[in-house]
């Protein structure tokens, strides 16, 4: 897990003082950024969680949710959590022609998602202002189908520069790659907890 | 795992600004972008100056009749949000920490330079989009904790610009505490541990966690209520079946959290000033450590103190009563270390003493009357009187803000090279301890005797006390003077302060002032006890002093 700099810099580094040598620290701050970006959620799954002890919601304002659409979605996500690091094994094997194709399906697998969440928007019997269940159903899947979009787009952009020969990530520079993985993993981890708190409890 | 750094990716030097210029620019370097913080802090710091100028104007009389009610409202509102988000929080947090931090850890810039500079951007315009909101329509008018329903009731446009201007300063707060995390926890120099780094590292370190930790739930509650503000959903509204408390629950997470935010790297500050000025190490760095630490375990799970009045089980009231009482432990014993490390020393009363002296003074009453406020039966009486409005004022007015001019006064010739003018800097500090003493001290005779706060107009029996506020808070404006004098007579003609005016031990004294791009023309000097005066073989362990 050695990330190498352009050989321009490392040659200058021998006489350039104001060239040091650290740790890599740029997952270190991604994973800050991660926790606080956990936090936010950990905000709306307490709110959630707090509505439904003790806001007085009768028994017709809470609808029961189909489970299969869900955990269709469930699966999806944890397959692309695999595929993704099945990528990586062959970044590191510098099998580029491979990894492009693992990557591919993890984009396929997270637009599917997409796509499978709208279906289940349209589905629904009850819409964003109908009660405090339903617009807290829509916040917390709404901002995770947010995060979802987000990495897809992450996963294509990484897709696009692992391409041989002009691609800038590879075997030697991955960190942009080890870091949409990371937060890839993230968004699958809340799914998971969302998955529970919403649809199973 | 390692990584070779080129610290500055900038622009070739002949491609970016100079001279003043360089203030205005996307400039990358941590001293620019902590100087950006700074002024920027303190602009704003004029204008929620002039709307507390305003608030003391109406309230010098019981009728609203300096201006309209729901002004007041608006005024009372932008004030507490600038002062809090937009020269507090940044102030002690972007602006020294920026500047100090990579000193501190001898590195040659932030962990992460570009995030630095976004992060610090972001602040002017959410600023000046919180205050053009006045002219729109007008500005929020429930008050920097915006509870529901009064957020949802009042006029839509002001609340929502307010909800988008804290989110992108919650973002800008946020960015930086990454940073300083990343840049302290991973970019020491080599050969420097932990437990040897100057004590506001250790305050930063504490702070950042709690940024990250806390600010965020901010950001999902603001955009759940502009959820209920704009899209008509009833989170927050009760007549939706909402839940009001839940807000107050989030938003206390953060807001309590927030006040540690403003005040531990306050006590960072303190902490690196009082030693050089009395010549002796810090008083129990260890004990500094710890404290600072359990002040931000403890400072997370203490919310619900500002929630005695809003239904609160008993249970509830118990634990956040006994925690908060805890929290007054490790305040207390940094306290008591900063009065050990000046007894018997070397004092010299200059300016940045005096501020740091009227800080130690100020933040002793303001958290004596926060303990009082932590016990049930004394803050169902005083909730929302003026008695808060005083203790708040105390801790963020008398603590920060006195550790801000303090820290202005110590650092000052490392910004600019020159030497302030330290008659003018004491009679600023007078000024201004006697003017903020005369403002806030009646107020809590005031809420003892059950002045409400918030409210433009009040009874009668009260003007005498409020009238003496009132003076109290002129003092501090024109307190403002001698200072903005002093800055720029001494940026103009101030006297060669050279590279360490205070003989100071601490990393960011061993270079020029003020100091060049990337910090050092060699290797970065290697501090490994930032405290040692009046010890005799102190110098032996400066490695790398020129």
């Amino acid at each position: 897990m050695t990330s190498t700099v352009p050989a321009e810099q490392s040659s200058e580094s021998k006489k350039d003082l104001s060239t040091e040598e650290h740790e890599d620290f740029r997952l270190f701050g991604l994973i800050a950024f991660l926790i606080a970006d956990g936090m936010t959620f950990a905000g709306f799954f307490a709110a959630y969680l707090t509505f439904k002890a003790v806001n007085p919601i009768g028994p017709d304002a809470i609808y029961e949710l189909e489970l299969p659409l869900p955990t269709l979605n469930t699966v999806l996500l944890l397959v692309s959590s695999f595929t993704f690091h099945r990528a990586g094994k062959f970044l590191e094997k510098n099998e580029s022609k491979q990894c492009q194709k693992w990557l591919l399906i993890t984009g396929a697998l997270g637009v599917a998602f997409l796509i499978s969440q709208m279906f289940e928007y349209f589905t629904l019997p009850f819409g964003l202002t109908d009660n405090l269940f339903a617009s807290t159903f829509y916040a917390l899947t709404g901002f995770h189908g947010l995060h979802v979009t987000l990495g897809s787009i992450m996963i294509m952009i990484i897709w696009w520069q692992t391409r041989i020969p002009s691609g800038r990530v590879n075997n030697e520079n991955k960190f942009p790659f080890e870091a949409v993985e990371l937060y890839w993993h993230f968004v699958d981890g809340i799914w998971v907890v969302l998955f529970i708190i919403l649809y199973l409890l | 795992m390692t990584i070779s750094l080129k610290p500055s990716n900038s622009p070739p030097e002949k491609l970016q600004p100079t001279g003043w210029l360089k203030y205005l620019s996307f400039s990358l370097d941590h001293k620019v972008i902590g100087l950006q913080y700074l002024v920027c802090g303190f602009l704003f710091y004029l204008i929620g100056g002039s709307l507390a100028g305003a608030i003391r104007v109406e309230l010098i009389s019981p009728l609203s009749d300096f201006m309209p009610r729901e002004v007041y409202n608006q005024v009372l509102t932008l004030h507490g949000t600038i002062m809090i988000f937009l020269w507090i929080v940044p102030v002690v947090n972007g602006a020294f920490g920026n500047y100090l931090i990579p000193f501190y850890v001898g590195a040659r810039d932030m962990a992460f330079p570009r995030l630095n500079a976004v992060a610090f951007w972001l602040i002017p315009p959410s600023g000046l989009m919180l205050i053009t909101s006045y002219f729109i329509n007008g500005a929020a008018q429930s008050g920097w904790t915006a509870y529901p329903p009064l957020s949802i009731t009042t006029p839509a446009a002001g609340q929502i610009i307010w909800i988008l201007s804290v989110l992108l300063l919650g973002g800008s707060s946020i960015f930086g505490g990454i940073n300083f995390i990343a840049t302290i926890l991973k970019l020491r120099r080599p050969g420097l541990k932990l437990m040897q780094l100057p004590m506001y590292c250790w305050a930063m370190l504490g702070t950042s966690i709690l940024v990250v930790l806390s600010t965020p739930v901010l950001a999902g509650t603001l955009i759940l209520l502009s959820f209920d503000i704009v899209a008509h959903t009833g989170f927050f509204n009760p007549s939706l079946g909402g839940n009001v408390i839940v807000y107050q629950h989030l938003f206390w997470f953060y807001s309590h959290p927030a006040v540690y935010i403003m005040v531990l790297p306050a006590f960072g500050l303190v902490s690196e000033i009082l030693p050089i000025h009395s010549r002796k190490p810090l008083f129990g760095y260890t004990t500094m450590v710890f404290s600072i630490m359990g002040i931000v375990v403890l400072g997370l799970v203490v919310w619900a103190h500002h929630m005695f009045t809003s239904g609160t089980p008993p249970w509830m009231r118990l634990f956040f009563t006994i925690a908060t009482a805890f929290i007054a432990v490790p305040t207390g014993i940094k306290f008591f270390n900063w009065v050990a490390t000046l007894w018997g020393g070397k004092i010299s009363l200059n300016a940045a003493m005096l501020f740091s002296c009227g800080f130690i003074i100020n933040f002793v009453l303001g958290g004596i009357t926060g303990v009082a406020l932590a016990q049930v039966p004394f803050d169902v009486h005083v909730h929302d009187t003026y008695f808060v409005v005083a203790h708040f004022h105390y801790i963020v007015y008398g603590g920060s803000v006195f550790v801000i001019f303090s820290s202005i006064y110590h650092w000052f010739p490392k910004f600019t090279g020159k030497m302030l003018n330290e008659n003018l800097g004491r009679f600023h500090f007078i000024i201004t301890f006697i003017g903020f003493n005369l403002c806030f001290a009646p107020q809590h005779w005031l809420g003892l005797n059950g002045m409400p706060r918030r409210v433009a107009e009040y009874d009668p029996q009260f003007q005498l006390i409020n009238q003496i506020s009132s003076v109290g808070a002129l003092l501090m404006a024109l307190s403002t003077l001698p200072f903005l004098w002093n800055i720029l007579q001494s940026i103009l003609y101030g006297d060669d302060a050279g590279d360490n005016p205070w003989n100071a031990l601490t990393p960011e004294w061993l270079t020029t002032s003020p100091p060049p791009v990337e910090n050092w023309k060699g290797e970065a000097p290697l501090v490994l006890e930032p405290y040692g005066y009046g010890e005799k073989d102190s110098n032996k362990t400066q490695e790398g002093m020129k």
